[in-house]
C-alpha cells in the first residue's frame, strides 16, 4: 500500500472507498486463506490455533499425503476437468448460436422464445432433480460423466443465451450487412460476430464454470461411483459422520481450488470488460 | 458496368410506408445522389437495391436483370457504410480481401487487386494495421477500398462522409468524385447534405417522406425546383419564401405579400396569368437579394424596404438577416462593401429574373 501525505486528498473520496474495498477483500479471502494455511499444518495445530500460519514446528504435508495415497484424486481431477470443460464448450457453442439467432433474426415468437430460454435463470435446475434422475436412469446414463455434462449444459444455457443475446444485439448491424454483401454465409457472419463479444463470452464462461466445478449435488445423485467421482465429491469422503480427517479435507479443497483460480486469473481481464461493458462507454 | 432501374418500388414496414412507388432510372456510369432529410427513405432505397431489405412491391433491375430475389452477394454491388463497418479483428489487407476470398478468387489476383486499390487510395502503408489503429479518414478509405477491390458494376455509398470532420469531408468529397471518373462505374450516393449532393452528382434525386420529388442535374435543380420542398432544401442559406397573392391585371401584375408589392416582369406575368387573384408563394434565393449600390448592371430589380436584424460577415459576402413589414423574415447574401448595421432601415433589390413562384395549395412551381 502506498501511503499518501497529500493533505489535499479527500478522505471520503479516495481513502474511504479503499478501506471499504480492502475490508471486503479481507472478508472474501479469509476462508480461502484459512483453508490453504491449515492444509499445510499438523492435525493438532489445526485445532489449537487455526488462525496462525504454518510455522516450522507445525508445518506438515500429511493431508496431501492422505489425499494422494488413500484416494484416487488424480482420477477425480480428470473427471472434474472433463465434465467442466466439455460442458462449458457445449454451453458456449450452443448458447452463442441460439443468442445469435435470437439477436439477429426477426421471426414471430422471437421475444417469447428468448423469455422462455431465460426462464431457466430464475428456476433452479435442482427443482427437477427427481425427473432428471428418472430420465438419466431410463437412458442408462447413471454413473456416467455424460449424464453430468448434459445436466450442466442445460444448467448453463439460460444465462449464456440471455447475456450473449444482449451483447450480440450491440454489434453494429452494418457490420453484418457488410459481410452479407461481401458474400459471407450466415455461419461465417456468426464467426465474425463471435470475436466481437469475446469479453461477454469470457464472463459467461466463468459464471457458468464455477457452479459446475463446485457442484456436489448432481455428482452425488447421478454419478456417485468411484470411477466417475468429481473433485468436490471426492473431498467429501474425508468428512465422516463421526470422524473427519481435516488435514485431508482441507488439502483436497485447496487442490480443488487451484484450477478454478488459474482459469479465473486467465479470464479476469476479459471478465472485467464484460461486466463493465455498457456501463462505461 | 450497369444502370439501375427502380420500377414502382414500394417498401412498407408494417403500417409505415418508407418508399412510395419509387420509379427512378439511373444510367450506366452515372453519379447519382439521393438526398433528403432524415427519414425520407433515401437509405431505404439504397438498402433495397443492396438486397438488405426486401421490397414490398415493384421491381428493381440492375442492368437488365431483375434482382428482387437475388441475395446481396450476387447482385454485383459493393456498399460503403456510414460507420465504415470494418471487421475490427482483421487487418486492413484482410478487410479488403475478405469478399474476394469468399468468392474463391485466386491468391495472386487478390493480392494484385488489394494493392492496386490501396495505391489508388493511398493506404498502402497501413495494410498490416488493424482498423482501430487508423484515423477516421483512413478507415473511410479502407471502407472504400473494400468496395473497390470487388470491382462491382454499381457502387452504393450510404453517407460515407458523415463521420469525418469538415475539412476531411471536403477533401474526401473531391477524391470520391475523382474515383468515379477514374473507375467509370455507376455510383449511387446517399446523403442528407445538399452541399455534397450539389458538388458530386451528375444528377440529384431529392426525396421526402418516401416520395421522389425531383430528379435533375444540380444546376437544373437549383434553378428550377419543381416544388416548395426542393426549393427550400437545395441551397444554403435556404431560399426565402413569402406568402402572397397575385394582383393587378395581365398587363401589370404584382405579387402582394402584405409587406411589399413586387411587380412581375411581363415574361413572368404571362406564364402565371391563370393564377391571377390566387394565393402563391414567392421564392427568392439569398443571392438574388442585392444592395442597390452594388447592383449588377444586367439585373432587372425591384426595390423592397426592410429592416436589418443581424449581419454575418463571411468575407466574400455578408449574410444579412432582414425583416420586411411586420414579420417577413428573409436573408440576403450581399456584397461585403455594403455597410449594413443592425436595426438599420434599408432598401434592398430583388432580382426579378430569378424569382420563383409556387402554388400555395399544391406547393408546385408555377414558373
Amino acid at each position: 500500500m502506498k501511503k499518501t501525505h497529500n493533505r489535499g486528498y479527500k478522505f471520503s473520496q479516495y481513502v474511504l472507498p479503499q478501506i471499504i474495498l480492502l475490508a471486503y477483500t479481507v472478508l472474501a479471502l479469509f476462508p480461502i486463506v484459512l483453508i490453504i494455511q491449515n492444509s499445510l499444518k499438523t492435525r493438532k495445530a489445526i485445532f489449537k490455533a487455526p488462525l496462525t500460519p504454518p510455522l516450522p514446528g507445525t508445518f506438515s504435508l500429511e493431508g496431501y499425503q492422505t489425499v494422494f495415497e488413500r484416494s484416487n484424486f488424480q482420477l477425480y481431477f480428470v473427471n472434474s476437468l472433463v465434465v467442466t470443460v466439455v460442458s462449458i464448450l457445449l454451453v458456449l457453442f450452443l448458447g452463442a448460436m441460439a443468442a445469435y439467432a435470437l439477436a439477429e433474426y426477426k421471426f414471430p415468437g422471437n421475444t417469447l422464445l428468448g423469455l422462455y430460454l431465460a426462464l431457466g435463470i430464475m428456476i433452479p435446475i435442482r427443482l427437477g432433480t427427481v425427473s432428471i434422475l428418472r430420465l438419466v436412469v431410463s437412458m442408462g446414463l447413471i454413473d456416467t460423466l455424460t449424464a453430468l455434462i448434459l445436466v450442466y449444459s442445460a444448467q448453463g444455457l439460460p444465462l449464456t443465451i440471455f447475456v450473449l443475446q444482449q451483447f450480440m444485439q450491440q454489434v453494429p448491424r452494418e457490420l453484418k450487412e457488410a459481410a452479407r454483401i461481401d458474400g459471407a454465409s450466415e455461419y461465417r457472419i456468426f464467426g465474425l460476430v463471435l470475436p466481437l463479444v469475446r469479453p461477454a463470452v469470457a464472463t459467461v464462461a466463468v459464471f457458468v464454470m464455477i457452479p459446475i466445478w463446485n457442484d456436489l449435488w448432481f455428482p452425488l445423485i447421478l454419478a456417485p461411483g468411484e470411477k466417475t467421482r468429481t473433485v468436490t465429491y471426492g473431498a467429501q469422503q474425508f468428512l465422516g459422520q463421526f470422524v473427519s480427517d481435516w488435514n485431508a479435507v482441507l488439502s483436497s479443497l485447496t487442490l480443488a481450488m487451484i484450477p478454478i483460480l488459474l482459469l479465473y486469473i486467465l479470464f479476469s481481464r476479459q471478465l472485467i470488460r464484460g461486466i463493465t461493458a455498457g456501463a462505461v462507454k | 458496368m450497369a444502370g439501375v432501374t427502380y420500377d414502382n418500388v414500394t417498401k412498407k414496414y408494417g403500417d409505415v410506408t418508407a418508399l412510395k412507388n419509387l420509379s427512378l432510372e439511373i444510367y450506366d456510369r452515372e453519379f447519382l445522389v439521393l438526398v433528403g432529410p432524415s427519414g425520407c427513405g433515401k437509405s431505404t432505397a439504397l438498402r433495397c437495391l443492396a438486397g438488405l431489405e426486401e421490397i414490398t412491391e415493384g421491381e428493381i433491375r440492375i442492368g437488365d436483370r431483375v434482382v428482387n430475389d437475388v441475395p446481396p452477394k450476387d447482385r454485383d454491388i459493393a456498399m460503403v457504410f456510414q460507420s465504415y463497418a470494418l471487421y475490427p479483428h482483421m487487418s486492413v489487407y484482410d478487410n479488403m480481401a475478405f469478399g474476394l476470398k469468399l468468392r474463391k478468387t485466386p491468391k495472386d489476383e487478390i493480392n494484385r487487386r488489394v494493392h492496386e486499390a490501396a495505391q489508388i487510395l493511398g493506404i498502402e502503408p497501413y495494410l498490416d494495421r488493424k482498423p482501430k489503429a487508423l484515423s477516421g479518414g483512413q478507415r473511410q478509405r479502407v471502407a472504400l477500398g473494400r468496395a473497390l477491390v470487388r470491382e462491382p458494376s454499381v457502387f452504393l455509398l450510404d453517407e460515407p462522409l458523415s463521420n469525418l470532420d469538415a475539412k476531411l469531408r471536403v477533401q474526401t468529397r473531391a477524391e470520391i468524385t475523382k474515383l468515379h471518373k477514374k473507375l467509370a462505374t455507376t455510383f449511387i450516393y446517399v446523403t442528407h447534405d445538399q452541399v455534397e449532393a450539389m458538388t458530386m452528382a451528375d444528377r440529384i434525386a431529392v426525396m421526402k417522406d418516401g416520395v421522389l420529388q425531383q430528379v435533375a442535374s444540380p444546376q437544373e435543380l437549383y434553378d428550377h425546383p419543381v416544388n416548395l420542398f426542393v426549393a427550400g432544401f437545395i441551397g444554403s442559406p435556404a431560399m426565402n419564401f413569402f406568402n402572397g397573392t397575385l394582383t393587378g391585371d395581365a398587363n401589370e401584375m404584382y405579387v402582394d405579400t402584405g409587406a411589399f408589392r413586387l411587380r412581375l416582369s411581363d415574361e413572368t406575368a404571362k406564364k402565371v396569368n391563370a393564377y391571377l387573384g390566387k394565393s402563391v408563394v414567392l421564392g427568392v434565393r439569398p443571392e438574388d437579394v442585392h444592395s442597390p449600390e452594388f447592383l449588377p448592371t444586367d439585373v432587372l430589380g425591384a426595390a423592397i424596404h426592410a429592416r436589418v436584424e443581424l449581419t454575418e460577415m463571411m468575407g466574400s459576402e455578408i449574410y444579412v438577416y432582414m425583416v420586411a413589414g411586420e414579420d417577413q423574415n428573409f436573408i440576403g447574401r450581399i456584397d461585403p462593401r455594403a455597410k449594413y448595421t443592425m436595426g438599420q432601415e434599408v432598401e434592398v433589390v430583388f432580382n426579378l429574373d430569378s424569382i420563383h413562384l409556387f402554388d400555395q395549395d399544391t406547393e408546385k412551381a408555377l414558373l
